[in-house]
This record gives structure tokens, C-alpha cells and sequence, in this order.
């Protein structure tokens, strides 16, 4: 039930594109036409799935403080996790090649329809994004650093779609001249984050075990929040 | 008719930047400031911009312009990082090999990255706690993996860290503007500083404009905000300077 919850909860309300823009520089640009968006959307899914728990392994494994220990007790005290950009990144890059190498042979026709986004996913923030934000929320295991990694591959999916099918449409309306392309393109996935947020509202299982899970854009918002409310007890006590 | 000139003007350099692009080695000596440097460093923050022009850059810029302290510090270490990974690749341009060079540029930029997220960690510790991931994120930046790959990989250091700066100032630009309107419409401040009046618990105490029962918009707070401020400085930028406007 818990990876359920999780699987909604990376789909929906965290979702990559809308409530944190990862992802966007490819979703800006590759999203004129539905057939190649479903291109790299599946390219995403697939390139997540197969990166998050790896990373999460890699993680645990060796780059926390005292993931050493399982080499014997004089290394517990270690801690790598400075490490984790550039091992991640790594992994990803290395990965993606492989991926590339292994499709190309076994599934030329898949190889044929993903085989120009490939190469282009091992810098797509979304990718990074999901190890890194894997990393904060301490899964418990590898399941679930998996189902993560789907969950957000999904909603990316998604998301490019329906902005491609938008585009498609929007090519025939009468949009003024300096918006068009780029800007409306933008304001429409400002609105469409609208809609997004709210999936915020809805309370799922793990939600209260997870709280402290909080991300940058909550802090954020909650920072700005406190210091109006710092700034108001200051004025009553004036 | 000047405008017109000014057009084919620089039709005409975009010319010769791609000519020195493919016959790096055949370039001829120039001085430290040139011309063709100087445009280097000031074209990609309007005619060539990262963000609204080459769609590059985008993710980290969204998401970390709520305040204008945290987009001006992503600025600076977006700048060190560009034009220090764009000197390095450009140094070691004829040692990749074609086949590695993206992971030999990410790691490259990583190591550059984990410099900056720990001098922060060490010296802006609130900063770098509301930044978060997205430091790390540097790494992936379209911006820099775009301008290695098309320009470093081609051209000479100098050029290369003149074109590092430019467009990474480019790119702090336009954060700095989302920043600037998002903090002051979404808090009321700039920089943490109560610009518009001080907002207490009734309209009594308070001061400034919040005498006057102007309220803070909390949705400017909000990530989709940040969207809607892009595009509006993408229509304004294009209005002004119409030679940017798409086809479609």
C-alpha cells in the first residue's frame, strides 16, 4: 500500500515538470510534436527506472557516512557522501550509453524511435534530479527507490504529452507574435502547474511519516512564510 | 534602414563565428578585448540569451526565484562554474576523444560543482540549505553542457571563458529579473528588506503602501508563478527586439 502511495505521490504531486521544472530544457524542446515527445518520455521512464535504485544502492553502499562498514568496522566512519554528484552522474552517463549500446543491438526498431533522445537524457535535470531527491528522502529499499524512479519517469511522461498535444493544437490559433512559440509555451505550463497543484490538497497513507521529508520549494515558500510571521510577533512586541 | 543594416550586420558575424568555429586552428591572433571577443561576452544577454533565446538552463531557473538572495548566489556559482568547466574543456579539446567526450565534460563540471556546494555549505549555510538539490543540479544545466559542447570544444580558452561568463550572465539575468518581481510582489521585499512598508497585524500598525491596505500576492510564491513571470519577459524581450520571434 505504501509503494502505492508513493507511486501516486511521485505521479501527481511531485510531479518532476510541474512542481519542481526538472526536466524542462527537453520539455521545452522536444515537445512540437506528440510522436517524439512519447519518444523521450519512454526514454525518460526507462533511463529512471534502471538509475534511481542503482544510485540508491551506490548510496547506501558506499558513499553515506558508515555505508563502508560492511568492509569491516575500521571503515565505518567514513563518509563520501561529498562523492555523490559526481558518482551519480556517472552512473547515469555510463548507463545511458549502455542502454543505448544494448538497444541499438536487440530492438533496432526501438533503437530507431528512442535512439536520437537517448544520448540527450544522460543531461536531462529529471534524471539527476531523481538520485538526488532519492537521497533525501532516505528510502528503506531498493523497492521503493524503484517504484520512486517509475512514479516520477510517469508523471515526466505525462507531462511532456500533454504539452506536446497542446502545441499541436495551439499551432492554429491566433497567438500575438512575440509570444508565440516559446511564451505561450511557458504560460501555458504555468497554468497547466496551476491545475497541478491541486493534487497538493489530497492526504495519502505515508504522509505523515514523511513530513520532515520536506523539499526545497516547501522550505522555501515556509521560510518566506516564517519570516512574515517572525516580522509580525516582532511588531506586537513593539 | 539602420535596423536593417544592424540585422545583416550581424547575420553577417554569426557568419564569421561559425567560420572561426570550424577553423579553430587557422584563427588569427587577437587582441584581449576584440570586437568578436567583446560581442562574446554581451550578445547572450539579449540576442543570443540562454534562457529565452536558446531554451537552455531552464529547470534550475525556475525553481530557485522565489528569493533574490538564493538567485543572486546561483548566479555567481553558475558563472564559476561555466567559465572554469568552458576554460578546462577548451584546454583539453584535443585530448577527448569524440566517442566519451560527454562524460569526460560531466565530470569535468561535477568536480567543479562539488568545489562550489562545499565552499557554500562551508560560508552560506542557509543559502546552500534553501538551494538544495538544486547545486547539484548545476551539473545538468543544459547552459553549460550546450555552450561545452559548441563552443569550448571548438575554440581557445580565452574566447571560451569570455563566452562562459557571457552566457552565464545571461542566464543570471534573467534570474535576478524573475527573482527580483517574484520577491517583491510575492513578500513585499527585496533581499530580505522591507521595501514596500512594514505589513503588521492591522492596518493601524502597519506602514508604507500596507497603510494603504495593499497585500502581499502569496501566489507569486508559488512555483507556476515563475513560469507565467518567464514568459511575460519572454513577450517583453521579443516585443522590443523583434528579430527573436518564432515562426510557430
Amino acid at each position: 500500500m505504501d509503494l502505492v502511495n508513493l507511486f501516486v505521490k511521485s505521479i501527481f504531486i511531485e510531479n518532476m515538470i510541474f512542481a519542481y521544472f526538472l526536466g524542462m530544457c527537453s520539455y521545452l524542446a522536444v515537445s512540437k510534436t506528440v510522436k517524439t515527445a512519447v519518444g523521450l518520455g519512454a526514454a525518460v521512464i526507462f533511463v529512471l527506472v534502471i538509475t534511481v535504485p542503482i544510485n540508491y544502492l551506490i548510496d547506501n553502499y558506499l558513499l553515506q557516512e558508515g555505508a563502508l562498514s560492511w568492509l569491516g568496522a575500521e571503515y565505518a566512519s567514513i563518509d563520501l557522501s561529498f562523492l555523490s554528484y559526481i558518482m551519480f552522474i556517472a552512473v547515469i552517463a555510463s548507463m545511458v550509453q549502455l542502454v543505448e549500446m544494448v538497444v541499438e543491438k536487440f530492438s533496432p526498431a526501438l533503437y530507431g524511435s528512442l535512439g536520437i533522445f537517448l544520448p540527450l537524457i544522460a543531461v536531462n535535470c529529471s534524471i539527476l534530479g531523481g538520485s538526488l531527491f532519492m537521497q533525501q528522502k532516505d528510502f528503506s529499499g531498493i523497492t521503493e527507490a524503484g517504484v520512486y524512479g517509475l512514479g516520477s519517469g510517469v508523471g515526466w511522461f505525462l507531462a511532456i504529452l500533454a504539452i506536446a498535444a497542446i502545441r499541436e493544437k495551439i499551432a492554429y490559433s491566433n497567438v500575438p507574435a512575440p509570444l508565440k512559440g516559446l511564451g505561450i509555451t511557458f504560460i501555458i505550463t504555468g497554468l497547466m502547474a496551476i491545475g497541478f497543484m491541486s493534487f497538493m490538497g489530497i492526504k495519502l497513507g505515508g504522509d505523515e511519516q514523511k513530513e520532515e521529508n520536506t523539499t526545497a520549494l516547501n522550505i522555501q515558500t515556509e521560510d518566506a512564510e516564517n519570516d512574515e510571521k517572525t516580522a509580525q510577533i516582532s511588531s506586537i512586541k513593539n | 534602414m539602420s535596423e536593417q543594416k544592424k540585422d545583416i550586420k550581424t547575420k553577417e558575424e554569426k557568419k564569421k563565428e561559425e567560420m572561426i568555429f570550424f577553423l579553430s586552428k587557422s584563427e588569427e591572433k587577437e587582441a584581449f578585448l576584440s570586437k568578436a571577443n567583446r560581442k562574446l561576452l554581451t550578445d547572450p544577454l539579449d540576442d543570443n540569451n540562454p534562457i529565452t533565446v536558446q531554451v537552455l538552463g531552464i529547470c534550475s531557473a525556475l525553481a530557485i526565484t522565489v528569493q533574490l538572495k538564493p538567485a543572486i548566489v546561483m548566479t555567481v556559482a553558475v558563472i564559476f562554474v561555466m567559465a572554469m568547466g568552458n576554460v578546462v574543456i577548451s584546454l583539453l579539446r584535443n585530448l577527448i576523444p569524440n566517442r566519451i567526450r560527454i562524460i569526460v565534460q560531466l565530470v569535468v563540471v561535477a568536480s567543479l560543482v562539488i568545489v562550489v556546494d562545499q565552499v557554500l555549505k562551508a560560508f552560506l549555510y542557509d543559502v546552500s540549505k534553501q538551494l538544495s538539490i538544486f547545486i547539484g543540479l548545476i551539473i545538468t544545466n543544459c547552459i553549460i553542457m550546450g555552450r561545452l559542447e559548441a563552443f569550448a570544444l571548438g575554440n581557445k580558452p580565452w574566447k571560451s571563458f569570455l563566452d562562459g561568463v557571457g552566457n552565464a550572465a545571461g542566464y543570471g539575468v534573467i534570474l535576478i529579473i524573475v527573482a527580483f518581481f517574484r520577491e517583491l510582489l510575492g513578500s513585499g521585499k527585496l533581499l530580505g528588506f522591507e521595501v514596500l512598508g512594514h505589513k503588521g497585524l492591522t492596518l493601524a500598525d502597519s506602514t508604507g503602501l500596507y497603510a494603504l491596505g495593499y497585500e502581499n500576492n502569496g501566489f507569486f510564491l508559488l512555483s507556476p508563478m515563475a513560469l507565467i513571470v518567464v514568459g511575460l519577459v519572454i513577450w517583453y524581450q521579443r516585443s522590443r527586439n523583434r528579430k527573436l520571434i518564432e515562426e510557430n
